[in-house]
């Protein structure tokens, strides 16, 4: 490509931050930051997407058209466990489709057992780079993606305490944009620091044993908020622990499948695909560990996590733990998710009252 | 005075309000059509109600809202309770029948299930993208077929042998209940067999995976249809309940809700006269482009909502001091 390279990536959670560090600092590209997902962002998606296809995919499409316009030229697939894997060659051709002249870098290409085809990928976007600062910066960006993990874990099992409304979210949004500046591991150990010092100054009520809620599902829909319609900070904000294992660090780094596999075998044998297992894992684990209730969240017509949903109806019914399901799709209003969502917060506090 | 308590359940087809006493015997009730204004179908509602009601008697003291437009409704009346569908039907049901351990609701537009365990909600589910096996689907069909939606029930009951009609998506069954009629199957058998259509749609989605036990109530405007409620007697094989007043049972619900909230409301019967307004107020303060109403009381704007973040919400105040 004869023009600079300015790199852009679709946002899923905050995750944009890493990979941002990564080109910016590791391959040593200019970064554009793709908007932040709206209402155009999935309008423009499912404008141009295929009409059966999950919403995750129009979202990145959004993404990446909105991107373009933003001055990007060249685009990131990062692949995924389903689908998703199969979606770079899709997005790149309806996007050439549409007219727009860019590289599309598809990291499905690459193989997480051979660390050598990442480089390979990289190399497509800068042919002169060096591998020592591509390790050490990519060492770095996953150590980001733990800090971003482990920060919104502990912002989710007390915000919805907190006396001053807003002030975690301030935090957060602080917290986020000071990753985007730092440039190694000692400036990432200082801001996670600061603001975990910030984090525990806030003042919280905590009642001793608050309604604690699970979150379980489909890999896109529950990492990004904009596509569960910002739940977890609606049920939080009514005064409950929000759990979520599944995040980039779990799933990539702390899943062993073995041992999942062991620990769920009483309820399915065979993997189902994509993140299928781990619904099932934590959905055991958070009944176990006597949660007071588990919402199961996935994109319309994800077929994983469909199969999985009779194997968590057991457990609920086992365990007599409420778990409700919602599937969403572009067109999901905002309407029925409200209505569901007070329904399961009264009925979690019905049930613990007469616990008492 | 006595104490009296308001609820009322605006949903996207009829609105229900109910005014009860303090030991939940209903004092005035009515049931009209929303016919997409809620705003002036809970004004007539207002106007039957006082007609019913002994003022000299009888103080209102406690409102609740509950349907689709529970909070537009709620600011409109100054509710002290704004309460879900499925939490208000649960606790209306449960104050006549304590013991009911399933509640199957059908309405215009939506149906759910409430599974009840020791009186309290233990999982309940909502019909979600499609609006088969609902009311509309079956006044729609009650249409093409010529008939009167109150006169479905009794026809259905006459049916011997009823047709076999697709239950899966309500465009698939209007396509085969075109074709049975068009073969020559008898209006009765095919009014029977939409019936048993709506029940077999009910209980495969809505009730996907639900262990059904009885006591099964009933309740919502397709619970009128007797067709319907002895189609649910043969899938499921137990004694269906409907209550006399079973499209009250939210509004019922939402009623005793607002009389144990401890905060007592001045309600007034004038609020007919009153003039609300609302207005749709683009934010265009990024993309999202969140569309803000504004509620107005007499010129004054009360409240408003639909920002998703705090920059619409601003703009809100805005308008206010401009006005």
């Amino acid at each position: 490509m004869k023009n600079k390279c300015k790199i852009s990536f679709p946002h899923i959670g905050n995750y944009n931050i890493a990979i941002e560090l990564l080109m910016k600092l590791g391959l040593e590209c200019e970064y554009v930051e793709t908007p932040p997902i709206t209402k155009k962002t999935l309008e423009l998606g499912t404008k141009y997407s295929p009409d059966f296809v999950c919403t995750p995919f129009k979202y990145q499409l959004g993404g990446y058209i909105e991107a373009i316009e933003a001055g990007a030229n060249t685009l990131i697939q990062i692949g995924g466990p389903c689908r998703l894997g199969y979606y770079g060659e899709l997005h790149e051709q309806i996007l050439k489709d549409l007219g727009y002249d860019i590289h599309f870098v598809n990291m499905a290409d690459a193989d997480f057992a051979k660390p050598i085809t990442f480089y390979n990928e990289f190399k497509k976007i800068n042919p002169k780079l060096n591998l020592k600062k591509v390790s050490t910066t990519l060492l770095l960006a996953v150590k980001v993606i733990d800090a971003i993990d482990k920060v919104e874990d502990y912002i989710r099992e007390n915000v919805g305490f907190e006396k001053k409304d807003g002030e975690f979210e301030q935090v957060h949004k602080d917290f986020l944009m000071e990753l985007k500046t730092i440039r190694n591991k000692k400036e990432l150990k200082q801001t996670e620091k600061k603001y975990y010092s910030r984090l525990k100054n806030i003042e919280i009520e905590k009642p001793k044993k608050p309604l604690q809620v699970g979150f379980i599902g489909e890999y896109y829909t529950i990492m990004d908020p904009y596509s569960n319609h910002h739940m977890e900070k609606e049920l939080a904000k009514k005064g409950i622990v929000i759990k979520r294992w599944m995040n980039i660090t779990n799933s990539f780094f702390h899943a062993p499948e073995k041992q999942i596999k062991k620990s769920i075998k009483d309820y399915a044998k065979y993997d189902m695909g994509a993140t299928s297992m781990y619904t099932i894992k934590c959905a055991l684990d958070y009944a176990k560990e006597g949660l007071d209730g588990i919402i199961h969240v996935k994109s319309f017509g994800c077929t994983p996590e469909i199969d999985s949903m009779p194997v968590l109806q057991r457990i609920s019914e086992d365990f007599k733990i409420p778990i409700i399901y919602f599937s969403f799709d572009s067109q999901t209003s905002d309407v029925g998710i409200t209505t569901r969502i007070e329904a399961f917060y009264d009925m979690i506090m019905m049930r613990k009252e007469k616990k008492r | 005075m006595k104490k009296a308590y308001l609820g009322v359940d605006i949903g996207s087809i009829s609105t229900k309000g109910i005014i009860i006493d303090e030991n939940h015997h209903i004092l005035a009730s009515e049931y009209l059509w929303t016919e997409g204004n809620p705003m002036d179908a809970v004004k007539r509602l207002i106007h039957q109600l006082r007609n019913q009601l002994d003022n000299k008697k009888y103080k209102i003291v406690g409102v609740g809202t509950t349907g689709s437009a529970r909070k537009l409704i709620g600011v409109i009346l100054g509710a002290n309770v704004v309460k879900n569908e499925i939490t208000a039907h649960a606790i209306g049901t449960l104050s006549l029948y304590p013991d009911v351990r399933t509640i199957f609701e059908i309405g215009g537009q939506d149906s759910k299930i409430i599974i009840i365990e020791d009186g309290i909600v233990v999982d309940y589910a909502m019909n979600t993208l499609c609006a088969a096996g609902t009311g509309s689907f079956l006044s729609s069909q009650s249409r093409r077929l010529g008939l009167e939606v109150e006169d479905f029930g009794p026809l259905a009951l006459k049916s011997k042998n009823p047709t076999n009609i697709a239950a899966r998506c309500t465009v698939f069954a209007e396509s085969d209940l075109v074709h049975k009629a068009q073969m020559g199957h008898k209006k009765e058998d095919i009014v029977a067999g939409l019936c048993k259509a709506v029940v077999t749609n009910y209980l495969n989605n809505v009730g996907k995976g639900k262990k059904i036990y009885s006591p099964i109530v009933f309740q919502g405007g397709v619970s009128k249809n007797i067709g319907v409620i002895k189609a649910f007697e043969e899938a499921t094989g137990e004694k269906i309940i409907v209550d006399e007043n079973s499209h009250l049972m939210g509004a019922l619900g939402v009623a005793i809700l607002s009389q144990t909230d401890q905060k007592e409301v001045d309600f007034n019967f004038d609020i007919e006269e009153i003039e609300f307004k609302t207005k749709g107020v683009e934010c265009k303060r990024c993309a999202n482009n969140c569309e803000i109403i504004c509620v107005y009381k007499d010129g004054k704007l009360i409240d408003s909502w639909g920002n998703k973040c705090d920059r619409g919400a601003i703009k809100v105040r805005k308008e206010e001091k401009s006005r």
